[in-house]
């Protein structure tokens, strides 16, 4: 008996905890890189020393001019900051897409974010010559917002408009429907307006370079609320897995806890999206490679997903500053180049142990 | 200890009725079989007592009907065992069974310590603890039936559901889950209502037979009553003999047409 209850309180304890700890420690190694490397800026090495003289009642010398300094505040830190709350958006909202709609290929532009986005962001570029620039707010991460806003609102309006059944597949038929409509008027927009397809296409790559404080007070409050609604879900998406018919016979409402879900990881992932472009690919090779290795429960696989999701584009985006230097390797080229191959040997990996 | 009743319940599916007018009543501590030819309305009686089809009547236990608005108090009160329930192979089994709390958790909550120790007992009485930490894609058929059997008991609801549990299982690990059910029964005064396809088992483990053809119940009793062969071949066009044991067990013996 004593045994057997061992078994059952450590579980749920240790099992989050230590990769949780984990994964604060591997973030806060990635975020203290990510401010250290540059193409400009003082020497590597003299960047910690910097920060520990910044701290309170520590004062080291460390030859850090304060141009330097400002080109490491300015321009390193808010890039590095973005990089976390865009990466762990992108995961969390990844992942809990795949638990909502059970399907393990569904990433967060599945229900026509990245769409909508792409096309309020095209038409920001086409209007910009006429001097967009003296607006007093920033037009392309708000027109970006609301387009990836508008295509979703669309696709769930007309996926319960034709959804008498109770099944997911009409929601994601209406959303590759939503997706084709967007993208084809994007795409109508570019062929009159073909001087701005190259400005348009780094931008559906993704970029962080331009990032600054602004971007990441702008997106901050939606990344965290949309997180803190996700995670409330953990136990919900868990009891999800077995299937809509017996989630509800075992006494979950099945549709408030989808509606909720799909709207907070929309509205993140629209913010993201907003500031950040469509950077692919990490909304499905993070969750995945945690489920890989820490198992499947959405008690591991959400908080586990924004700790290695901000690690992991934290991460990406340095070679993406140097790879090219002086110019930009978009992040999204990177996260692929990288995450590919590194998620095929985990998968093969697991394939052998069992 | 609770009784279900069924008032005048009725199941369309695209304007088709499935289940035409059922009424019965099911005992406290009563294990009450529904049998039938395929698409005699078996599951679907189940299915809305377990609140996943729209139906017009009504459900109730102990003279309360169940709204159909709450799926938590539904839950509470009723278990149901799908025919072929999804299990994620990569689940394991301890957490699979913990899914039996979620009509006790609030909606943001996560388990109590008493939710655990129900679950540690329920594990235990199945002799299910060294299996805890498995994947529940690594297990037998008969294993997986066991498991989810412990997660409609963890739900300590008085009214166990069961659709075709013995579907998928060889002939001891079918006479295994029935015992294992009647000992359940037995032990906590559980009420159940099973649908099933073999004759023989179903009479051998029901106190009553309900035989449905066409979404109607036509003959209702013990095996005796409703499982002779004029029956049978009404309502199921089978040509099959029906032997009594001396001890009661009626045996159901299909038999060749004699054109073959």
């Amino acid at each position: 008996m004593l045994r057997v209850n061992d078994g059952f309180s450590s579980r749920a304890g240790t099992r989050v905890a230590i990769p949780t700890l984990a994964g604060l420690a591997l973030l806060a190694v990635a975020v203290l890189v990510g401010t250290m490397i540059g193409p400009a800026g003082p020497q590597w090495w003299r960047v910690p020393i910097e920060l520990l003289d910044r701290l309170p009642l520590i004062t080291i010398d460390s030859g850090v001019s304060p141009e330097q300094w400002n080109i490491v505040w300015q321009i390193r830190m808010p890039r590095v900051v973005l990089a976390v709350l865009v990466g762990a958006m992108l995961s969390i909202s990844g992942a809990s897409y795949q638990g909502v709609f059970r399907n393990p290929l569904v990433d967060p532009y599945l229900l026509g974010v990245a769409a909508g986005a792409g096309l309020g962001a095209t038409i920001v570029f086409t209007l910009r010559r006429s001097a967009t620039e003296t607006w007093w707010i920033d037009p392309l991460p708000l027109a970006a917002f609301i387009g990836g806003l508008v295509a979703v609102f669309a696709t769930y309006i007309i996926g319960s408009a034709f959804n008498k059944t109770r099944s997911t597949a009409t929601l994601v038929l209406a959303g590759i429907a939503v997706t084709a409509l967007t993208t084809a008027i994007q795409t109508f927009v570019l062929q009159r307006n073909n001087d701005v397809v190259r400005q348009v296409y780094s931008w559906i790559l993704g970029r962080l370079s331009s990032a600054t404080w602004g971007d990441v007070r702008l997106i901050m409050p939606y990344v965290v609320s949309s997180c803190v609604v996700l995670l409330m879900h953990r136990r919900l998406l868990d009891v999800l897995r077995v299937g809509d018919e017996e989630a509800t016979a075992l006494g979950a409402n099945i549709r408030r806890v989808r509606l909720t879900v799909v709207l907070a990881a929309t509205l993140g992932t629209a913010s993201a999206v907003a500031v950040s472009g469509l950077i692919g690919f990490v909304g499905i090779i993070v969750p995945h490679t945690v489920r890989l290795i820490f198992g499947a429960s959405y008690r591991r696989v959400l908080p586990l997903s924004i700790l290695f999701g901000a690690t992991f584009l934290v991460l990406a985006d340095i070679p993406s500053r140097v790879l090219s230097d002086p110019a930009e390797t978009p992040i999204g080229v990177v996260t692929a180049f990288f995450g590919a191959p590194f998620f095929l040997l985990l998968l093969r990996a697991r394939n052998n142990r069992s | 200890m609770s009784t279900l009743g069924f008032c005048n319940l009725s199941i369309a599916y695209d304007g088709v009725l499935a289940v035409n007018g059922f009424n019965d009543i099911v005992h406290s501590g009563e294990w009450l079989c529904l049998i039938g030819p395929n698409g005699a309305g078996k599951s679907s009686v189940l299915r809305a007592a377990a609140g996943l089809v729209d139906y017009s009547g009504s459900v109730a236990i102990d003279q309360q009907e169940i709204p159909t608005t709450s799926a938590k108090w539904r839950a509470q009160n009723i278990a149901y065992v799908p025919q072929t329930p999804l299990m994620p192979d990569d689940m394991t089994v301890f957490e699979f069974v913990l899914l039996g709390r979620n009509p006790y958790i609030k909606h943001f909550a996560l388990e109590s310590a008493h939710d655990k120790q129900v679950i540690e007992k329920v594990l235990t009485r199945l002799d299910l603890t060294p299996f805890t930490k498995r994947m529940v894609g690594t297990l037998s058929g008969g294993e997986r039936q066991r498991i989810v059997i412990a997660r409609a008991l963890a739900q300590e609801a008085p009214v166990l559901l069961l659709d075709e549990p013995t579907a998928a299982l060889d002939i001891g690990h079918q006479q295994q889950a029935l015992e294992l059910v009647d000992d359940l029964r037995r032990e906590r005064g559980l009420t159940v209502v099973s649908a099933m396809h073999d004759l023989t088992l179903a009479g051998l483990y029901a106190d009553r037979l309900v035989l449905m053809h066409q979404g109607l119940c036509v003959a209702s009793g013990d095996a005796r009553t409703v499982l002779r062969s004029e029956t049978l071949a009404e309502f199921y066009g089978v040509s099959a003999r029906v032997h009594h044991e001396a001890d009661g067990t009626v045996v159901v013996i299909p038999q060749r047409s004699i054109n073959n």
